[in-house]
């Protein structure tokens, strides 16, 4: 009881930081599945959703800007891919991940110069940011939600995916974006259509975050982004429930380092479990064999 | 398309060679960081240096006056970027420099003032490698050493503290040096250090506080970057932690305040400067944060008068004298005067040691943060017997 | 234009570059920011085409460079702290595990064998992987050594957190050109030897690169171990460029950079590379730092110049370039006396041609 006692705030902690690492890596995955991209910026879209709701709610009452978030974060999530990725189409896939780079750059300088480098604090939402004890575990009632929400979010959007005619034609693109394309799918929908899915998660996974972590600098994306991404590579690029097993895992893993006392290392091992799973199983665990095509 | 640019280039390179040299002016320069990790602190000290000028806008030196013109440049948090800014300061012909919040930068650029023969007065650098072996970098703040032997023995004599957790940043040398002594002197007192480092980018704290929680410490040490000191704060408040948390000089900012506003932590630090120690220079200072929506965001919002715009503010006052004293505007001149400067500012007495031109200061102040105003309370001032 | 003249005229145009910066020297004061930004790009120079060996010439998308400069910079100052000043430099660590210290050029070497080394190692296992995988493993692995170098039970070694400095440096702009311009030099060499056209190979077509009898691990190893050691000897001129060395500066947005860097030079040109690093680092921390500064115009104040703006102006010129001239400056051609020649007759008899249609 007394080793549950010690170990349960570690779990509680990897659990609710797993959820919201789900929320961004599902929008990494399904990029991914569609246009073999690694959207460098979509760690960055998440740090602008939570500036966005920085300043929203200054002005705004919270049933007005959380949607508004939502909505201002899915629209960035269309614009980049209109600008920097749909002129790269038929462009070699480095100049693509370039631009992403190149993406995430300007988020990260354009925040910094609105935020003017300070660290802005997130106002708290009320309810889910108040404190709740679970066993021995002082904790915040966001750390409850979040995992009960991701599951709740990825349910709906497997039956999106897998019982309407938009999902459809995504899953026909992600299997052979040319056949698709001859087979008379708008593409460019379809793409669209994914960044804003991958977009509005990223929105909801930056408010949850947030209220857990209330602070946010031009940088604040980068880190969760890319372990969200180890998350996405962990559980088999292209499946949505992979993607969210492995946020998971990776989650309740750093945190339970953290707590044997490896903090020096509790990014590393995400790398480091990275090199692991692409050297072993590089399809990851509910990933699909994909055959090198000549 | 191409002449085109071609031509934005020649004209930006005329405009930044151009220096706007007037024989009446004398130039200082302000080595801070507007952005990366330190760019909130470099902010607020950057504003005590231009409060300062705009209230003191003028030098006589050797019987001629002089308008004293501010050359800011940011050091972006960076050892990678200090030189250049550095090398922009020298270029722009700066008779002495002001700077740097953060050590690791004021190392860095260390030897590009003094190839160019330029003082430089650290205001708030407090790792003790930065004047160490050479002439021309001062400071005017504490050391260290000194910081953390006065926390831990105020830990130990405040709160009979026998058990103490160390959380400092992964790579970050103010962090790790602090933390470093406070160790050493809590050690020294017959307490036991629990450390633990975090990685940069790290917002979760959980798993460390937890760690506090379970270890049974009596108060807990943490030397970080305000960035960093907002999530400790609110996450240490969500678990619900009832011992103190103690902090070195970066906590002292309006940050902090906000962040435990209205939360149960009781939140110590140790600093160089207590906001009402001169009513004067605050009221005027709060007046002039106020009286502009750019000063008030860089100062965070609010008016509260941190302990490095004091220090900044110092530091202008400083150099001036160092002007006055050398009687020219030439800076080995000014490099010769500070030696001997001495000066009385708001943040106390500034005079400088003979051998690396530290500060003498043998005091530190100890506030704590009351959660229900949103201000700092005096705790003591504490010295290292 | 025949290969000899060709050569010539760029022999004689690199002693011209090194005469041009020693009359630069005298003429302006040493700290003066031109000769700063100088020293900064020659290193960036050298940085951007080991990593354009890589990403350019052999076509292996690695985002390690920030992880194999930390390491040089690190063997760099390690081995060459003078034995006297170890003591102030490792005060916490009682003056460090190591007791000797090396010439300059034997830590130079050693920085780029060490990170050659480290490479091979990380190499063994990443390099089966492709494109993007590659990228993110790198990336991985570079802020793994991070971790490593800056975890305090090494300390003894490599000082923990704390900064590495007193090491020797350099004062005159002319070594770290010299240093790199060799350093290119061999690039050169090795990009127009047998490997060179190998690695070509197998960044056009791995297939059939293999087809032709290429040793596919071999080639793409060797690549990845030469890229290394000049991305780890350009680490140590970076150190002594800064005079310290802390292993946060070495991010991965550091990576990022030198890889736009290589895209604005052209993916796949050596002259390229050189050209976009200088305008790189002369346009982000020169030239556009009036941008940062709130000015007036008379008693007009030009909106939106305040800290931070240089960096956004910069930010979207880089992708402007990146969207719209892929290509970088100079594609994946090379600047060459011979080209320009060749350019110049073509744009000539374009001229006559138009002449004569006219008449």
């Amino acid at each position: 009881m007394d080793f549950i006692n010690r170990n349960l705030p570690y779990l509680l902690a990897g659990i609710s930081v797993g959820g919201q690492y789900a929320l961004i890596a599902i929008g990494y995955t399904m990029v991914y599945g569609i246009l073999r991209l690694i959207n460098f910026a979509h760690g960055d879209i998440f740090m602008v959703a939570a500036l966005v709701f920085v300043y929203a709610s200054a002005s705004f009452p919270l049933y007005v800007s959380i949607p508004l978030t939502i909505i201002m974060t899915v629209i960035l999530g269309f614009a980049v891919e209109r600008v920097a990725y749909k002129p790269l189409r038929s462009a070699p896939r480095m100049s693509v991940m370039i631009s992403a780079i190149g993406v995430s750059y300007l988020l990260q300088n354009l925040a910094l110069y609105v935020t003017g480098g300070l660290a802005q604090i997130v106002p708290s939402i009320p309810v889910i940011s108040d404190s709740i004890k679970i066993g021995s575990a002082t904790t915040r009632v966001v750390t409850v939600v979040t995992p009960i929400l991701t599951i709740v979010l990825v349910i709906v959007l497997m039956q999106l995916i897998n019982h309407t005619k938009i999902g459809m034609a995504m899953r026909a693109v992600s299997d052979d974006f040319e056949t698709s394309r001859l087979m008379g799918i708008k593409i460019n929908s379809v793409i669209s259509t994914t960044f804003m899915i991958g977009s509005f998660l990223a929105a909801v996974g930056a408010l949850l975050y947030f209220t857990n972590y209330p602070s946010v600098v031009p940088t604040s994306g980068a880190m969760p982004g890319l372990k969200a991404f180890v998350a996405a590579v962990f559980g088999g690029i292209g499946s949505i429930p992979g993607a969210v097993i492995g946020a998971f895992i990776i989650g309740i893993c750093e945190n339970i380092i953290k707590g044997l006392g490896w903090t020096t290392f509790s990014d590393a091992f995400t790398f480091a479990l990275l090199i692991v799973v692409l050297l072993v199983k590089p399809t990851g665990l509910f990933g699909e064999k994909a055959t090198d095509k000549v | 398309m191409k002449k085109l640019a071609a031509a934005l280039i020649c004209a930006t390179m005329c405009l930044s060679c151009v220096a706007t040299a007037s024989a009446e002016t004398v130039k200082i320069g302000v080595f801070e960081p507007a952005s990366g990790d330190n760019g909130a602190g470099g902010k607020q000290e950057t504003l005590g240096i231009q409060y300062a000028n705009e209230e003191t806008p003028t030098v006589e030196i050797d019987g001629v006056e002089y308008d004293v013109e501010l050359v800011i440049v940011d050091n972006e948090s960076s050892t990678e970027k200090a030189p250049t800014a550095a090398s922009e300061l020298v270029s722009q012909g700066v008779s002495i420099v002001l700077g740097s919040y953060g050590s690791g930068v004021s190392i860095a650029a260390s030897d590009i003032f003094a190839e160019a023969g330029i003082p430089v007065i650290g205001v708030t650098c407090t790792n003790p490698q930065v004047t160490e072996g050479n002439t021309h970098y001062f400071r005017i703040c504490f050391l260290d050493p000194f910081q953390g032997t006065v926390l831990a023995n105020f830990a130990s004599e405040n709160f009979e503290a026998t058990k103490a957790y160390v959380l400092t940043k992964l790579g970050d040398d103010y962090s790790a040096g602090l933390g470093t002594y406070f160790t050493q002197a809590f050690e020294d007192l017959g307490g036991e250090v629990i450390s633990d480092t975090f990685p940069d980018g790290t917002a979760d704290f959980t798993s460390y506080i937890t760690t506090a929680i379970n270890e049974g410490v009596d108060v807990i040490f943490a030397p970080t970057s305000t960035e960093a000191a907002q999530l400790i704060i609110s996450t240490a408040s969500s678990q619900g932690v009832e011992v103190p948390l103690l902090a070195g000089d970066t906590w002292d900012s309006n940050v902090i305040l906000n962040a435990a506003e209205g939360t149960n932590l009781n939140v110590y630090v140790s600093t160089f400067y207590q906001e009402g120690a001169n009513e004067e220079f605050d009221a005027n200072i709060k007046e002039w944060i106020n009286s502009d929506s750019t000063n008030l965001s860089n100062n965070g919002g609010d008016d509260t008068v941190a302990a490095v715009t004091a220090m900044g503010y110092d530091a202008y006052y400083v150099a001036l004298e160092a002007l006055q004293n050398a009687g020219s505007t030439d800076a080995a001149a000014v490099n010769e005067a500070l030696w001997d400067t001495t000066y009385t500012g708001v943040t106390g007495e500034i005079s400088f040691e003979s051998e690396n031109g530290d500060a003498n200061r043998d005091t530190a102040y100890v506030k704590v943060a009351n959660t229900e105003t949103a201000a700092w309370d005096f705790v003591a001032e504490q010295g290292v017997q | 234009m025949s290969k000899k003249t060709n050569t010539i005229i760029s022999a004689v145009l690199l002693v011209a570059l090194c005469g041009f910066v020693l009359i630069l020297e005298q003429i302006l004061p040493s700290t003066h920011i031109a000769l700063t930004v100088l020293k900064k790009s020659c290193i960036y120079a050298l940085l951007a085409v080991s990593m354009n060996l890589l990403n350019g010439f052999t076509g292996l998308f690695s985002l390690g460079q920030a992880g194999f400069m930390l390491i040089g910079a690190y063997t760099y100052g390690v081995l060459t702290i003078p034995v006297a000043e170890r003591a102030s430099v490792y005060q916490y660590y009682d003056g460090g595990l190591i007791q000797f210290a090396v010439p300059v050029f034997v830590g130079l070497i050693a920085a780029g064998a060490v990170a050659a080394i480290f490479a091979w190692l990380i190499g063994l296992p990443v390099l089966r992987l492709k494109s993007d995988y590659l990228a993110i493993a790198t990336l991985g692995f570079a802020e793994i050594i991070r971790a490593i170098f800056q975890w305090d039970k090494l300390g003894v070694i490599t000082n923990g957190s704390n900064l590495l400095r007193k090491f020797p440096t350099f004062k005159s702009t002319l070594f770290p050109l010299i240093v790199c311009g060799i350093c290119i030099a061999v690039i050169v060499l090795v990009i127009n030897s047998s490997y060179g056209r190998a690695f070509r190979a197998i960044r056009d077509d791995e297939i059939a690169a293999e087809a032709m009898g290429i040793n596919l691990a071999k080639h793409k190893r060797m690549s990845f171990c030469i890229s290394s050691f000049f991305a780890g000897v350009g680490g140590g001129l970076l150190a002594m460029y800064q005079t310290s060395i802390q292993a946060s500066t070495f991010k991965s947005s550091m990576t990022y950079e030198i890889l736009l860097i290589v895209v604005i030079g052209g993916l796949g040109s050596v002259t390229g590379s050189c050209l976009a690093s200088f305008l790189y680092i002369a346009c982000s921390e020169w030239w556009l730092r009036f941008l940062d500064t709130e000015t007036y115009i008379g008693s007009f104040k030009v909106p939106l110049l305040r800290s931070g703006f240089r960096k956004v102006v910069f930010a979207v010129i880089v992708m402007v370039v990146v969207l719209f001239y892929r290509k970088g400056i100079m594609g994946d051609k090379e600047f060459s006396p011979a080209r320009v020649h060749d350019w110049w007759q073509k744009k000539k008899a374009k001229k006559n041609a138009g002449k004569e249609a006219a008449q």
